[in-house]
C-alpha cells in the first residue's frame, strides 16, 4: 500500500470513525454531536440500551418541546438559550481507575470535602481502586448515588438496602431492572408536556437516581445523590423518581455542585415524587452550583421541576431546600395533595448574591379532604441580586376542612438588592382556611454592631444573623447536611457587607 | 491601662463628648457617673467603636494601643468588652451558639484553638453554676424574649464566658431588683483582679454598694467635672447632681 492511499485510508477511518460514533474525545468525555434533533433523543436511547417504550416516550416529548415556547412569567432575566448550542449527552469516559485519592483531580475532593462526604466514601465515588463498598457500619449512614454529569458513577450501601428490599440506583439502571414500575410510575406526575423545560429533559434526561420503598419499610439510612456538573457546555438533565409504597418512609438528600465555568450551563431537572397510602418522604436540597463572578459572568441556569403527588390518605411529603447557587433559579417543588388527611410541606431558603437571580416558590394544590400544607420560604438579597418568592396555594371544591399555613420572609443585605413575594391563593372551599404572613426586614446595624463588639467579624456577624434568620428552614434539615448548609450561607455572603 | 486623653466626639453632627480626660490604670475598677445627656453612653459606645459615633479629637489607648483606630471586633480580641444598656435581639440565634462563636473569634484571635461543642457546653455550666443562672439560658434565643432583667444578666454570662481584660458596664443595673443587681456585681467582682479593670456607668449609687469602685467620675457636659474616692458616690446620692455643677 502507498503512503498516500495509507494516509487517505487513516483520514477515512478516523473522520468516519467521529462520524459514526459522533464522540469528541479529546479529553475524557464522550460527547454525543452538538444540538437536539430526533436524532440526538435516539442516540440517547440507544446508548442507554432503552426499550422501545421509553423511546417512543422520549420521542413524544420531544415533539411536544417543539412547539412549546420558553416561559417568560418568571421575573428573571436572561439572553436567548441556543438549544441547538448544547450538547445533550456527556458520559465520563471509561479508564483506568484511579489507584489512590492523590489520583483524582483535587477539585473534585475538594467538593466532596466542602459537602463533608467521609474521605472513605470520597474514594468509592471517585471510583479509585479497591476503595471498596463503604463499611455497612459506618458512623452516618448515608448512602450516596453520584451523578457526574450524566452517569451514575457509584452506588454505595446498596446490599444494605437491598435486604429492606428497597432500591436505589440510578434511573438508567431502573429502566433495565425494574422497568415495570419505571414505567409505572415516570411522567405521572409531571408529565412530558407538562412545561417547556420538563419536556426538554423528558425527551433528553440522561440519569438520575431512582427510589422505591416497599410496604410498610423505613428507610434506615438518608438516601444521598450528588450531582455535579463536569463538562463545559453541557445541559444536565437528571430525572429522578422516587417511589414510597404504602406505609413507607425515606429521606431523601440532593446536593448539587459544580466548579466555575466562565459560560452559563443550563441545568433543567424532573423530580417526581409518590407518596402512597401513610408513606412520608422528605427531599432535601441543598443547591450550590456556580452562580457566576461578582460581574454577573458565567453560572448555572437551574430550571427545575420538583413535583410530589402525595396519593395515599395521610401520605406526607416534606421540601427542604437550600438554594445558594446558580446565576438563576427557576424552581416550584410542589406537592399535590390527593389522598384524603395528606400534608405537604416547603421550607425554602433561597439567597441572592451579586448579580445572582431566584424565582422560587411552591404550589401546594389541596384536592383531597382534610388535607394540610405548610409554607415556611426565606429570602435573602445581597449585592444586586434578586429574590422573588412564587407560591400558589389552591384549594379545590372537595378539599373540606383544608388548611394552609404560609410565611414568607425577605431580608435585605445593602440597598441594590430586590426581594419580591407573588404569592397567588386560590380557595374554592368554604370551610378551607388559608394564611399568609410575610415579612421584610434589614440586618440592623445595633445587630451587627452587637456582635462585633462581641469579637466576631462583620461577615461572620451576617452569617450567623442570616443562619438565625433561616432557622426555621435549616431544622428541617437532617443533621449531617444542616452543618453544610450554614456553612454555604456564609460563603454566599462574602463580600456583601463592608 | 486605658488612659483617654481629650477625647471629643459628635453624633449626628452634635458633640456629645467635649474633651474627656481619664486614666484607669490596670486592675482598678472606676465608676462614672452623670445625668441624663451627660455623654455617658457615647463614650462607651466610642471605645467599643459603634458607628455614628464619630471621633473629632483626642485620643484613646488601651496598653499602649491606638484604641481608636482598631475594628469593633479588634477591640474585643484585645479584651476590650461593652455589657450593653439595651442588649440587642438576635432571632433565631441561639444563645450557645453565639457565646461559643464569640469565644472561639476572641481565642483565634489570642492565639488559642477553638473550644469544641463539648468543651464550651462544660465551661457554659460552670459559668451559670457560678452566677446562678439556669442552664435554660444557653438554649434561648439571644435576647429573645428575655425580660430586662434576664437580658443583663446575659449580658453578665457572656463577660463571664469572654474573660475580658477591660469591661465597660453600661448602666447594667437599670431596671435591676436587687437579686438581679447581686448577681451582676458578683459576675463584675469575680473578674476583678491584678490584670482586669473596668469601667462601671450609673446613675445611681445603688450598683456601688456591690461593686465598690476604686475611682468615681462624675461626668456632665461631656466632660468629666469631679473625680474622687467610693465616697463621691455617696455624697452625689445625698445631694445630687447639681451640688457638683455649683462646685
Amino acid at each position: 500500500m502507498s503512503a498516500v492511499t495509507e494516509t487517505i485510508d487513516t483520514v477515512q477511518s478516523v473522520t468516519e470513525g467521529t462520524y459514526k460514533w459522533g464522540f469528541e474525545t479529546d479529553i475524557d468525555m464522550e460527547f454525543a454531536p452538538k444540538g437536539l434533533n430526533e436524532d440526538i433523543v435516539r442516540f440517547i436511547s440507544k446508548k442507554k440500551n432503552e426499550p422501545e417504550w421509553l423511546l417512543e416516550w422520549r420521542l413524544k416529548a420531544f415533539a411536544i418541546w417543539q412547539k412549546m415556547e420558553e416561559p417568560r412569567w418568571a421575573a428573571v432575566k436572561f439572553p436567548p438559550i441556543d438549544y441547538q448550542d448544547a450538547y445533550y449527552f456527556a458520559a465520563p469516559k471509561q479508564k483506568a481507575k484511579p489507584k489512590s485519592l492523590d489520583e483524582v483531580d483535587p477539585e473534585l475532593l475538594r467538593t466532596y470535602e466542602k459537602l463533608g462526604i467521609p474521605l472513605k466514601e470520597q474514594a468509592i465515588l471517585a471510583g479509585v481502586e479497591g476503595a471498596g463498598e463503604v463499611p455497612a457500619d459506618s458512623r452516618v449512614p448515608v448512602a450516596v448515588d453520584a451523578v457526574f454529569d450524566s452517569v451514575s458513577v457509584a452506588t454505595t450501601f446498596k446490599e444494605r438496602l437491598a435486604k429492606e428490599g428497597i432500591i436505589f440506583c440510578s434511573i438508567s439502571e431502573a429502566v433495565q431492572n425494574h422497568p415495570e414500575l419505571v414505567r409505572q410510575y415516570l411522567g405521572t406526575v409531571v408529565p412530558q408536556g407538562d412545561n417547556f423545560f420538563a419536556a426538554l429533559n423528558s425527551a433528553v434526561f440522561t440519569d438520575g437516581s431512582f427510589v422505591y420503598i416497599p410496604k410498610g419499610v423505613r428507610c434506615p439510612m438518608e438516601l444521598s445523590t450528588y450531582f455535579r456538573i463536569n463538562a463545559k457546555s453541557t445541559g444536565q438533565f437528571e430525572r429522578t423518581l422516587i417511589i414510597a409504597d404504602e406505609g413507607s418512609y425515606v429521606s431523601y438528600l440532593e446536593g448539587c455542585t459544580a466548579p466555575m465555568r466562565d459560560e452559563n450551563q443550563l441545568h433543567a431537572a424532573v423530580v417526581e415524587l409518590i407518596a402512597l397510602d401513610d408513606a412520608t418522604i422528605k427531599y432535601s436540597t441543598v443547591q450550590n452550583w456556580y452562580p457566576g463572578d461578582e460581574q454577573g459572568r458565567g453560572g448555572i441556569y437551574n430550571f427545575v421541576t420538583k413535583r410530589a403527588h402525595c396519593r395515599g390518605k395521610r401520605s406526607k411529603v416534606s421540601w427542604t431546600q437550600v438554594e445558594t447557587g446558580s446565576a438563576i433559579t427557576w424552581k416550584y417543588p410542589s406537592c399535590v395533595l390527593l389522598g384524603d388527611d395528606s400534608v405537604g410541606e416547603f421550607y425554602s431558603v433561597a439567597i441572592t448574591n451579586n448579580f445572582q437571580q431566584a424565582d422560587t416558590g411552591t404550589k401546594m394544590i389541596h384536592v383531597g379532604k382534610r388535607t394540610t400544607s405548610t409554607i415556611v420560604s426565606k429570602g435573602i438579597s445581597a449585592g444586586r441580586g434578586q429574590n422573588t418568592y412564587r407560591g400558589l396555594v389552591r384549594v379545590l371544591p372537595g378539599a373540606t376542612q383544608a388548611r394552609n399555613y404560609t410565611q414568607c420572609d425577605s431580608m435585605l443585605i445593602g440597598d441594590q438588592c430586590g426581594a419580591h413575594t407573588v404569592p397567588y391563593i386560590e380557595n374554592r372551599c368554604i370551610t378551607a382556611k388559608v394564611e399568609h404572613e410575610a415579612t421584610t426586614s434589614r440586618i440592623a446595624e445595633d445587630q451587627l454592631f452587637y456582635c462585633r463588639q462581641r469579637g466576631l467579624s462583620e461577615e461572620d456577624a451576617v452569617g450567623l444573623i442570616v443562619n438565625g434568620f433561616c432557622r426555621e428552614v435549616l431544622k428541617e434539615l437532617p443533621m449531617e447536611f444542616a452543618v453544610e448548609a450554614q456553612k454555604l450561607l456564609q460563603i454566599s455572603l462574602e463580600g456583601s457587607v463592608g | 491601662m486605658l488612659k483617654i486623653e481629650g477625647l471629643t466626639a459628635e453624633v449626628d453632627g452634635k458633640e456629645i463628648l467635649k474633651g474627656v480626660d481619664l486614666e484607669i490604670p490596670t486592675g482598678e475598677l472606676h465608676a462614672i457617673m452623670g445625668p441624663n445627656g451627660s455623654g455617658k453612653s457615647t463614650l462607651s459606645y466610642v471605645l467599643a467603636g459603634r458607628e455614628g459615633y464619630e471621633v473629632t479629637g483626642g485620643s484613646v489607648t488601651f496598653n499602649g494601643r491606638d484604641l481608636l483606630a482598631m475594628e469593633p471586633e479588634e477591640r474585643a480580641a484585645a479584651g476590650l468588652f461593652l455589657a450593653f444598656q439595651y442588649p440587642v435581639e438576635l432571632p433565631g440565634v441561639g444563645n450557645a451558639t453565639f457565646l461559643r462563636t464569640a469565644l472561639n473569634a476572641i481565642r483565634r484571635a489570642r492565639g488559642e484553638s477553638d473550644l469544641d461543642a463539648m468543651q464550651f457546653l462544660k465551661l457554659a455550666r460552670q459559668r451559670l453554676k457560678e452566677l446562678h443562672m439556669p442552664e435554660e439560658m444557653l438554649k434561648r434565643g439571644v435576647n429573645v424574649g428575655f425580660s430586662g432583667g434576664e437580658k443583663k444578666r446575659n449580658e453578665v454570662l457572656q463577660m463571664a464566658l469572654l474573660q475580658p481584660r477591660f469591661a465597660v458596664l453600661d448602666e447594667t443595673d437599670s431596671g435591676l431588683d436587687i437579686d438581679a443587681l447581686r448577681i451582676v456585681a458578683d459576675g463584675v467582682n469575680a473578674l476583678r483582679g491584678p490584670e482586669f479593670s473596668a469601667l462601671v456607668i450609673t446613675h445611681y449609687q445603688r450598683l456601688l454598694e456591690y461593686i465598690v469602685p476604686d475611682r468615681v467620675h462624675v461626668l456632665m457636659g461631656g466632660r468629666i467635672v469631679r473625680s474622687g474616692g467610693p465616697e463621691l458616690a455617696q455624697e452625689l446620692e445625698a445631694s445630687g447632681y447639681a451640688s457638683v455643677q455649683a462646685a
